[in-house]
């Protein structure tokens, strides 16, 4: 992780270090503010997955994580069923 | 048409009380009609800015708490007289004013005034919700670096969520040479990561600590690049359309000068 982030910010100007640091750290401060926009994209993404896969909604887990340099929004939904389709 | 404007921060000292000095100055300058009141209770320092410390009778709480009649408590600027202070207390408590405190003043400063400039105290608390609470426009003052920059988001978020929609953006403190050297980030890219409306770039300028020490807003100084700048933000408030500046850089040429000594500065 620190290797790549040498790798990835070492020879850059420090101005332009600060710029990616922030847009990063900012997606993860305005989440974590506001828990309720997380909630509904949660109930959005159960509702589009649910035309297709039986899903356990009770364990499901979705967050954003830190990948290096980027963001990721990571899901865990477990996948009870398949439904047919025509 | 009155605004009542909250100039506010997140982080402080960042240039709050310096950017209220200036606008107040530069808008009466411009012949508004112009009140600026200090929140910052227990740490007011916008009197001392503007050169007043020593005419202050009342303050904001004598007025809340009905002591005094809001006129009573302004005090008049010594040039501009179209320019009064409302200052704070150096001493009471900061919980002596609420939100809808500041919201009837505003209300009635409105009638009289073109513009009321609230200066906000630093931080995220009862100050801030107070400051901001009769304000139809929010300028955030930041400094292009990343714990102001990431403090003037957290501010973006909290005036989002009392339905304040309309914020401006002032980048203080700018050093021109380092953002040449990319060494320090510019108006673009603080553009890209906050997505504010930028409506004024203000460069670091030893003019803004000596014009402070003498209780003269930089804003009539044209020998001042931010002096310059904040003249350029008070246009643009009255609905101008002024291009941003480029700074004046010590180049290769000046330094030339100055090594022969051509230059005076
Ligand atoms: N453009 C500038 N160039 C040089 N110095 C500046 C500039 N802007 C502000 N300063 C200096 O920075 C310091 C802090 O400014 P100021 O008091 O306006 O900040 P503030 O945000 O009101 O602080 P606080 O959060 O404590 O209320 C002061 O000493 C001021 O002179
Ligand atoms: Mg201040």
């Amino acid at each position: 992780m620190l290797d790549s982030l040498k790798r990835i910010f070492g020879n850059e100007k420090s101005g332009k270090v600060a710029k990616k640091r922030l847009q990063m750290v900012l997606i993860q401060d305005r989440a974590s503010v506001s828990p309720e926009v997380m909630a509904k994209l949660r109930d959005d993404i159960i509702q589009v997955i649910s035309k297709y896969m039986v899903i356990d909604k009770t364990d499901m887990e979705i967050s954003l994580e830190s990948v290096d340099d980027s963001v990721a929004l990571v899901a865990n939904i477990p996948v009870q069923n398949m439904r047919h389709h025509k | 048409m009155s605004e009542v404007i909250v100039v506010t921060s997140g982080k402080g000292g960042v240039g709050k009380s310096t950017t209220t000095a200036n606008l107040g100055v530069g808008l009466a300058m411009r012949g508004k009609k112009v009140v600026l009141i200090d929140t910052d209770t227990g740490l007011r320092n916008l009197d001392l800015l503007l050169g007043l410390e020593n005419r202050i009778m009342y303050d904001l709480i004598d007025v809340v708490e009905g002591r005094v009649e809001i006129k009573k408590a302004l005090v008049r600027h010594k040039k501009y007289e179209n320019l009064q202070l409302l200052p704070t207390s150096q001493v009471k408590d900061k919980s002596a004013v609420n939100p809808a405190d500041l919201m009837a003043l505003c209300d009635e400063l409105r009638k009289e005034y073109d513009f009321v400039i609230i200066d906000c105290p630093a931080g995220i608390e009862q100050g801030f919700q107070t400051a901001i609470a009769g304000a139809d426009t929010a300028i955030v003052v930041t400094m292009p670096e990343v714990s102001a920059v990431r403090d003037a988001d957290k501010i973006i978020g909290e005036l989002g969520r009392s339905e304040k929609d309309n914020i401006k953006l002032i980048i203080n403190r700018i050093r021109p040479a380092m953002v040449d050297s990319g060494e320090m980030m510019d108006m673009d890219d603080i553009n890209d990561i906050l997505a504010i409306k930028c409506i004024g770039q203000v460069p670091d300028d030893i003019k803004v600590v000596t014009s402070a020490n003498r209780g003269e807003p930089v804003v009539g100084d044209n020998d001042s690049q931010a002096g310059k700048a904040y003249e350029n933000i008070v246009g643009r408030l009255l609905g101008e359309d002024i291009p941003f500046m480029e700074f004046e850089k010590e180049g290769f040429f000046k330094k030339l000068m100055k090594a022969f000594k051509l230059s005076k500065d």
